[in-house]
């Protein structure tokens, strides 16, 4: 399929370095190229998170002038920005490359040099963001970082409110980065459309794979619709364009529209890999079989159509009117059935299951506990009158760092701590895999729970500093304290992988006794992933090829 | 393990309720939602806990499911060792009733939401009602009357027990007014009026600040509230509507010379004396408690404060420092302190 030899090495053979990184940096391997987006996405993981702990440091006590508004600001904007497209959004899409060929048992995904792009252009997106510190000030006393927010709001964007280039960097850089994500996203239809073995119809694919076909559809839906909006602005910034420029009667609320259209969909993109992630640990570790299959995909496929009806959750405190209010509303409650759904689904195959405590399970667990306390304070601001209050508050800051550490990030674990001996022949220590788990839990509800109370009290996001009487002080205390914890569970983890990949013990072929497609490979696979093709008859082949006595196919699974 | 997990969750829902009751008691914190003080925000109230309560009791139910679950996997009863639990692949039934159950909840919630909006979200102004048009500028409010001929700054004063019918603009970027005792937020967007209303049921100040992120003073852009009895307010507005104090002293006397001569007056409205735009009008600004959008109190050394550096003070806001000399702030101080 590919004409670059790059051959698989052995662990702890010998080469010069030179020779190592051009065999990445030319790879067209859907795995290696899996593991540089992975290992990219963890590195902004550390970027952000570091950027997040200052200013929590800062808003430890009120009026604190350890960081200064031009700073903080700047902070919040990278902060998010890097989460959501530098660190969330490769991690996930790596995961999918790896992954979705070895589960469908393809040999690469369907246009190799394709993905090789994909992922070189999320790279230069993400260099050409963080240039902006060293190539943004520009004019006078311009910010050398973009500070317009990670939802960069018009017409604060606009010339006359941004000076110097630190917002052409932010529309640069995520516009790069976006076309990567298409190309990615067009890669993945075509290769679960196309290139599954024998045997794998739609129905049997596993559900990680089908989250991400769906994923990938949502991309190519929801980000054009960004990169057009950027254009428009960056028209508005260069050629003298009036799109958002209020001052000539641009519309800025058709900013919030665009990017919003984008951005719940993109708050999908980003959770239902998770939701993948989970749908193949728990019943590994619960030795269940999933509960509900069908259903499962049904309700996949039903938040990728809500979720595109839903944008305007964001936006009830606009002024939109009674009615579009009303009707958002309504949508948004619907995407919380599906969702509810699965969390059900996921609680019967727990049922009556031998439950193995992995750590990749624990995070599972984790994420189910944390992801329905997220999925609850979202339901409580689709209720219109509450979001009026709350919008734009601490509570809805806690509300998202719920979905998305206690959901996405655990997720991201419990998917990390499963897959990592397949990709790298190797296990992760369980011990100090369990230290991380509770770590970040602990840390997590120290820094996250809090923030519920302090937007209830009146405390809006984005500020910088705050009054001493407003009774916020002792929450943001709990809530930097917090953020201790979490460093150390990262920091345990990134141990753990250094040290794992040295000394781990060897994985075979199939650590977990797991059922799909990836386990009956070598552990890393080879280049090409199978010998032979494999031939499935049900869901689960390698539980047919467990429990020749009692196989799924018998089931019609 | 993870329902020990759960459990520190459900204990961190209680706190919030306990805190939730703390709360209302006055003082603890000025600007809590649940401490409403006047209709628009009352109504808002009667729906949350309504919300809170369902989605606890939904929270309640799945995360003792969860723990059932994980209790019960640890050492599952009857399975021999080696052998794998009965392999259960769903249940139309129950799938059925998990889908449908939920469906119900969020129907009725809907309809709920709805009926607030409805009370809540007007579009006209009320009969009766006080009309203020609200300014966000970068990074401070200004509040025209217009029916009362009234322009001013940063503290919105009006009568208790009236309805506030306001009408937000914005002279730049967009920002949100939220006092959230009195009204939920709204946002302030350019190029596009919105509304919004309230009404103080007490007379008292009330606090809240901007909550939409608005560059780089946002944490800044404070705002207040003061609602005062009907006879106060009728003399605080003929106060407000005449034409600014003239100097009643020589310093004061030198001080208008130098507001008048320096950029001041290009930024500053002083009735019968400047019309600047670009900052608060001050031909009564000795009238107000804070400065700076409620940075500073008002008060002659705080002026003078402000004057001689508002950077300092409001890093990053809209008025540069223009290099008085120690007498020239003395006069132009006593000139402000008598623009009552
Ligand atoms: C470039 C325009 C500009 C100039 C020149 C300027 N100001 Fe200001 N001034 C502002 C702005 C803008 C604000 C609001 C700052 C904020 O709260 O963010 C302000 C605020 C104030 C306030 C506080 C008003 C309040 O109610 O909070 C006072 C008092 C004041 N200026 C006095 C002066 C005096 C006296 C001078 C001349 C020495 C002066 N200003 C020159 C723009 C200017
Ligand atoms: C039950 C499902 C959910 C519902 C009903 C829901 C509802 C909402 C609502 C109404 C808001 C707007 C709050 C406001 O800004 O005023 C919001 C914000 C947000 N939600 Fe959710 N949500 C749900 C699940 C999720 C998931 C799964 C994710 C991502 C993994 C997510 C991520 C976010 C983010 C990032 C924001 C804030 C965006 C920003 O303002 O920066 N939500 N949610
Ligand atoms: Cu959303
Ligand atoms: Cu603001």
């Amino acid at each position: 399929m590919t004409s670059l030899p790059a051959t698989p090495h052995r662990l702890g053979e010998r080469r010069p370095w030179t020779a190592v990184v051009h065999e990445w940096a030319t790879t067209v391997d859907h795995k290696r190229l899996g593991i540089m987006y992975v290992v990219t996405g963890m590195i902004f993981l550390v970027v952000a998170g570091l950027e997040g702990s200052a200013m929590r440091a800062q808003l430890t006590f009120a009026e604190n002038k350890l960081i200064s508004p031009e700073v903080f600001n700047q902070l919040f904007t990278m902060h998010g920005t890097t989460m959501v497209f530098l660190m969330g959004m490769p991690v996930l899409l790596g995961m999918a490359n790896f992954l979705v060929p070895l589960q469908i048992g393809a040999r690469d995904m369907a246009f190799p040099r394709l993905n090789a792009f994909g992922f070189w252009l999320f790279l230069l997106g993400s260099i050409l963001l963080y240039f902006s510190y060293l190539g943004a000030p520009g004019l006078d006393g311009a910010a050398a970082a973009p500070d317009v927010g990670w939802f960069a709001y018009a017409p604060l964007t606009e010339r006359p409110f941004s000076r110097g280039n630190s917002t052409d960097y932010w529309i640069l850089g995520i516009m790069v980065g976006g076309f990567g994500s298409m190309t990615t996203a067009i890669n993945l239809i075509a290769t679960t459309l196309c290139m599954r073995c024998p045997g794998m119809t739609l129905m049997r694919m596993p559900l990680l794979t089908w989250m991400m076909l769906v994923v990938a559809i949502l991309i190519l839906t929801a980000i054009p619709v960004l990169t057009a909006a950027q254009v428009m602005l960056l028209f508005d910034r260069s050629l003298g364009a009036h799109f958002f420029d209020t001052q000539n009667g641009g519309d800025a609320v058709f900013w919030q529209h665009l990017f919003w259209f984008f951005g719940h969909p993109e708050v999908y993109i980003l959770i239902l890999p998770g939701f993948g992630f989970i749908s193949e640990v728990i019943p590994v570790f619960s030795r269940k079989v999933i509960f509900g299959y069908p259903l499962m995909v049904a309700a996949t496929v039903a938040i990728m159509f809500i979720s595109l009806g839903v944008w305007a959750h964001h936006m009830f405190v606009v002024g939109l009117g009674p009615f579009l209010n009303s009707l958002f509303a309504a949508t948004t409650f619907l995407v919380s059935i599906p969702t509810g759904i699965k969390v059900f689904n996921w609680l019967a195959t727990l049922w009556g299951g031998h439950i193995r405590f992995t750590a990749s399970m624990m995070f599972a667990l984790g994420f189910l506990a944390m992801f329905v306390l997220g999925g609850l304070t979202g339901i409580m601001l689709a209720v219109v009158p509450f979001d009026w209050q709350l919008s734009d508050t601490y509570f809805v800051v806690g509300h998202f760092h719920y979905v998305l550490i206690g959901g996405l990030l655990n997720a991201i674990f419990a998917g990390l701590f499963f897959w990592f001996p397949k990709a790298t022949g190797r296990l992760l220590s369980e011990t100090l895999g369990k230290w991380s788990f509770w770590l970040l839990q602990i840390g997590f509800t120290l820094t996250f729970g809090p923030m519920h109370i302090s937007g209830i009290l009146g405390m809006p996001r984005r500020i910088a500093y705050y009054e001493p009487d407003r009774g916020w002080e002792i929450w943001n205390q709990i809530s930097s304290f917090g953020v201790i914890f979490q460093i150390l569970a990262v920091a345990l983890f990134a141990w753990n992988v250094i040290t794992s990949l040295r000394s781990g013990r060897r994985a075979g072929n199939d650590p977990w006794d797991a059922w799909t497609l990836e386990w009956a490979t070598t552990s890393p696979p080879p280049e090409h992933n199978f010998d032979t093709i494999p031939v499935v008859g049900s869901r689960r082949p390698l539980w047919d090829s467990k429990h020749p006595e009692d196989p799924d196919s018998s089931y019609g699974a | 393990m993870v329902g020990v997990c759960a459990v520190s969750h459900l204990m961190l829902l209680a706190t919030v309720s306990i805190d939730n009751l703390e709360v209302c008691t006055p003082g603890v914190s000025p600007t809590s939602i649940f401490h409403p003080a006047g209709p628009a925000a009352t109504h808002l109230n009667d729906v949350i806990w309504l919300v809170v309560g369902v989605t606890a009791a939904i929270g309640v139910v799945v995360l003792t499911l969860l723990g059932v679950a994980i209790v019960k996997g640890r050492r599952p009863a009857g399975l021999s060792p080696g052998a794998e639990p009965t392999q259960v692949f769903g249940s139309n039934q129950v799938e059925l009733a998990w889908t449908v159950v939920p469906t119900v909840i969020v129907f009725l919630l809907t309809l709920v939401t709805v009926r607030v909006i409805r009370d809540v979200d007007l579009t006209e102004m009320p009969d009766g009602a006080l009309r203020v048009q609200v300014i966000g500028h970068q990074w401070w409010w200004e509040y025209r009357y217009p029916e009362l001929g009234i322009v001013t700054a940063n503290e919105l004063v009006v009568p208790v027990g009236r309805k506030i019918w306001l009408e937000l603009e914005s002279a730049d970027v967009s920002h949100s007014w939220w006092v959230p005792r009195l009204a939920g937020k709204r946002d302030v967007i350019p190029n596009y009026q919105t509304n919004t209303w309230f009404q103080a049921d007490a007379t008292g100040t009330y606090l809240g600040q901007c909550a939409e992120y608005c560059g780089t003073a946002h944490a800044g852009m404070l705002l207040r509230v003061d609602a005062i009895d009907a006879a106060a307010f009728e003399a605080w507005s003929t106060a407000q509507r005449s034409t600014a104090a003239d100097p009643s002293s020589a310093v004061a006397m030198r001080g208008r010379a130098v507001f008048e001569s320096l950029a001041c007056a290009s930024c500053h409205t002083v009735s019968g004396v400047s019309d600047g735009l670009f900052g608060p009008d001050l031909s009564h600004v000795a009238s107000r408690a804070t400065l700076g959008s409620g940075a500073i109190d008002f008060s002659e050394d705080n002026v003078r404060r402000w004057i001689d550096n508002p950077q300092a003070i409001k890093p990053g806001c809209n008025m540069p420092s223009l290099g008085l000399t120690p007498d020239e702030l003395t006069a132009v101080v006593a000139y402000l302190m008598g623009l009552r």
